[in-house]
């Protein structure tokens, strides 16, 4: 696309150059999609922890319910603060393979130049 | 009852120590440049990146102290371990790869990116060096107590000896193999830990038929006083209101806190691309959470297999609760091959602390600060982080032999409190708010810090109660042996008062450039083939 060769690295792209891709609709694109996922699921983590952590701490009797023999609610949710980790890291990564880093790609490849 | 052999336990960490020092002499050979001893090339793939990330993670206080909290405090210890996983998604989402898109060595790189370089980075790596030390310290004293229990060495000069030994190793794998020799010992200690771990935790539950209901019971059985309150919460927190506000506390810090940790922060740096840091982060993640499951059936298993009175009577006592059980299990010769991993655990944990605090003195203070960025890359910005191994391997050797019997548990929390109040914020605002600028950096930075050790050193766990470290003395003005719940939220008040006060405008043109870089991975540093 540009018309000066530069090879990847070496290039340092001008300063003109950031702030013209920064108000690309491509980067508005690539910064949406990648807050649209992580500032809500941060959030939703992170109350689901605090969640876990209030209960633990001043639920003593609810968190001590027997479920099956010995394994009693506490344990069960702290097992699933296991699970729900391992979902969100797999979603991300299925997230960003799909979503994010192809268009990251697009970019660095205009920006340092090799996307001839 | 079988007896534990100290002379089997020295020879099988002897060669643990062997073959580690093969591996870094070998993987030195290549050393030449900065990148190459301070971000080993950045060669390593994400799994080998991940499984050496879960080796600086998972040290002592979480394979001895967390297996030791479930067999004493049963449910309470788990919870440590929750904190410690879930943590891990902040360092996913919202740090990893835009830091190793920003950076090249240290935290201070991303920080002092659109700021101005020399008092951002004089601040950084003040605080790196701080969380450094206050873990280098609970890892050293932690040497002493597990000496104690595995070599029988229970004088003081014996565990100094033994303390100075670890810390002369730990001083040669880092000068020797820099980042890429230090990455190979965390890989191999990582494989030996989870294995070692897996092992027992299977036999644990075959000797209950794969029960773990059965499991859970023999450990209340085989535990009067506590009962059944083992299986449920508040053992150990659960006294009173402000013990309860304390782990509250406690549990923010250890999920904020492992995103801030410059020890964890600069192995992002050892991966070619963001993509492959994320790579890093996934394996860590599934790593560390099965071996949080493990421990968590070593625990029990250890109450209900050891039990909690002989535990405690034990010379390490709830440290103690890991090694005892191998001991049960397997006789002398697991004891030793479990110890001889204890060992290896501390041993790589501190290597992997002092490289970060070497690198972060190295290139923020003297390639950038005092040489003004002139000798950045040059052969004198590896000699001086040599250098600085040396020294900060000296000071840790003294640091553990002091601190030798206090509370490692405490002291990681310790450290974990002042990198989610000093770091976390200043790293979550340089990344994502436009309008932040160095003089709110700098409150965050100084202003987190000051608040947490001034909180620490105030509370009951320096002093006025029978468990402080200074028993005598009386200043304990704030109730909480964990200053998070004020300390986080402080500095990220702060980080945003200091900002909005100052007359100083953001850098536009270095706001766009940090941005569109953090983002695209464009003009990150590469990889270097050799």
């Amino acid at each position: 696309m540009s018309t000066v060769e530069h090879t990847p690295s070496e290039s340092a792209p001008d300063a003109q150059k950031w702030v013209d891709v920064q108000a690309s609709d491509d980067f508005a694109q690539l910064k949406h999609r990648l807050r649209k996922f992580v500032f809500p699921v941060s959030g939703l983590f992170l109350a689901w922890y605090l969640l876990y952590v209030l209960l633990a701490d001043y639920a003593h009797g609810f968190m001590s319910t027997k479920v099956i023999g010995n394994i009693n609610v506490g344990l069960i949710f702290g097992l699933l603060q296991f699970v729900s980790t391992f979902v969100i890291t797999t979603l991300y990564v299925r997230h960003a393979n799909k979503h994010l880093d192809p268009l990251a790609e697009k970019l660095r490849g205009e920006i340092e130049g090799d996307g001839k | 009852m079988n007896q534990s052999s100290p002379i089997l336990n020295i020879s099988i960490f002897g060669v643990f120590v062997l073959i580690t020092l093969f591996v870094v002499i070998r993987a030195s050979r290549n050393t030449k440049t900065a990148a190459d001893y301070l971000a080993a090339g950045r060669a390593f793939t994400g799994p080998q990146n991940g499984i050496a990330i879960a080796g600086d993670y998972l040290s002592a206080a979480s394979f001895l102290g967390i297996a030791g909290a479930i067999a004493i405090n049963g449910y309470d210890g788990f919870l440590y371990s929750i904190g410690f996983l879930v943590a891990w998604l902040v360092a996913l989402l919202l740090v990893a790869e835009l830091l190793r898109n920003t950076g090249k060595y240290t935290m201070g790189d991303v920080l002092s990116f659109r700021m101005r370089q020399r008092p951002v980075r004089a601040a950084a790596a003040t605080s790196t060096m701080a969380v450094s030390f206050f873990y280098l310290l609970a890892q050293m004293a932690g040497a002493g107590g597990l000496v104690a229990l595995l070599l029988g060495i229970t004088g003081t000069g014996g565990q100094s000896l033994v303390i100075a030994v670890v810390g002369a190793l730990m001083i040669a794998y880092v000068l020797i193999g820099g980042m890429k020799g230090t990455t190979w010992v965390q890989i191999i200690k990582a494989v030996l830990l989870i294995a070692g771990a897996a092992i027992m935790t299977v036999w644990v539950l075959g000797i209950y038929k794969l029960n773990l209901s059965s499991l859970l019971g023999a450990a209340v059985e085989n535990a009067p006083k506590a009962g059944e309150k083992l299986l449920g919460p508040g053992l150990a927190y659960g006294k009173n209101g402000t013990t309860k506000l304390d782990f509250l506390s406690l549990a923010l810090a250890l999920v904020l806190g492992t995103a801030g940790l410059p020890h964890i922060l600069m192995r992002f740096y050892t991966v070619p691309t963001a993509k492959e840091a994320r790579r890093s982060v996934v394996w860590a993640i599934w790593l560390i959470g099965i071996f949080y499951l493990f421990t968590l059936v070593l625990g029990y298993g250890a109450g209900a297999l050891v039990g909690p009175d002989a535990i405690n009577k034990a010379p390490g006592k709830a440290n103690s609760a890991a090694p005892l059980l191998a001991l049960e299990l397997g006789g002398p010769i697991l004891l030793g091959l479990i110890a001889a991993v204890a060992f290896a655990t501390i041993l790589a944990v501190v290597a992997g602390l002092t490289i970060t605090a070497s690198a972060s003195f190295a290139h923020d203070i003297y390639a950038n600060i005092i040489k003004k960025g002139k000798e950045e890359d040059k052969d004198s910005e590896v000699k001086v982080a040599r250098i600085t191994a040396i020294v900060i391997g000296l000071v840790s050797i003294g640091g553990g032999i002091i601190a030798n019997g206090q509370n490692i548990a405490f002291l990681v929390a310790l450290a974990f409190a002042v990198a989610a109040s000093a770091n976390l914020p200043t790293i979550l605002y340089s990344l994502f708010w436009k309008r932040f600028n160095t003089s709110g950096a700098l409150w965050s930075i100084y202003g987190g810090l000051i608040v947490t050790i001034t909180l620490i050193i105030l509370s009951p766990a320096v002093s006025g109660t029978p468990t402080s470290m200074f028993k005598n003395a009386d200043f304990d003005l704030f109730p909480l042996s964990n200053p998070g719940i004020v300390s986080i939220p402080v500095a990220f008040l702060l980080g945003y008062v200091g900002t909005i006060l100052s007359k100083e405008k953001a850098d536009p043109v270095k706001q766009a450039e940090m941005e569109v870089r953090s983002l695209t991975g464009a003009g990150a540093e590469k990889a270097i083939a050799h």
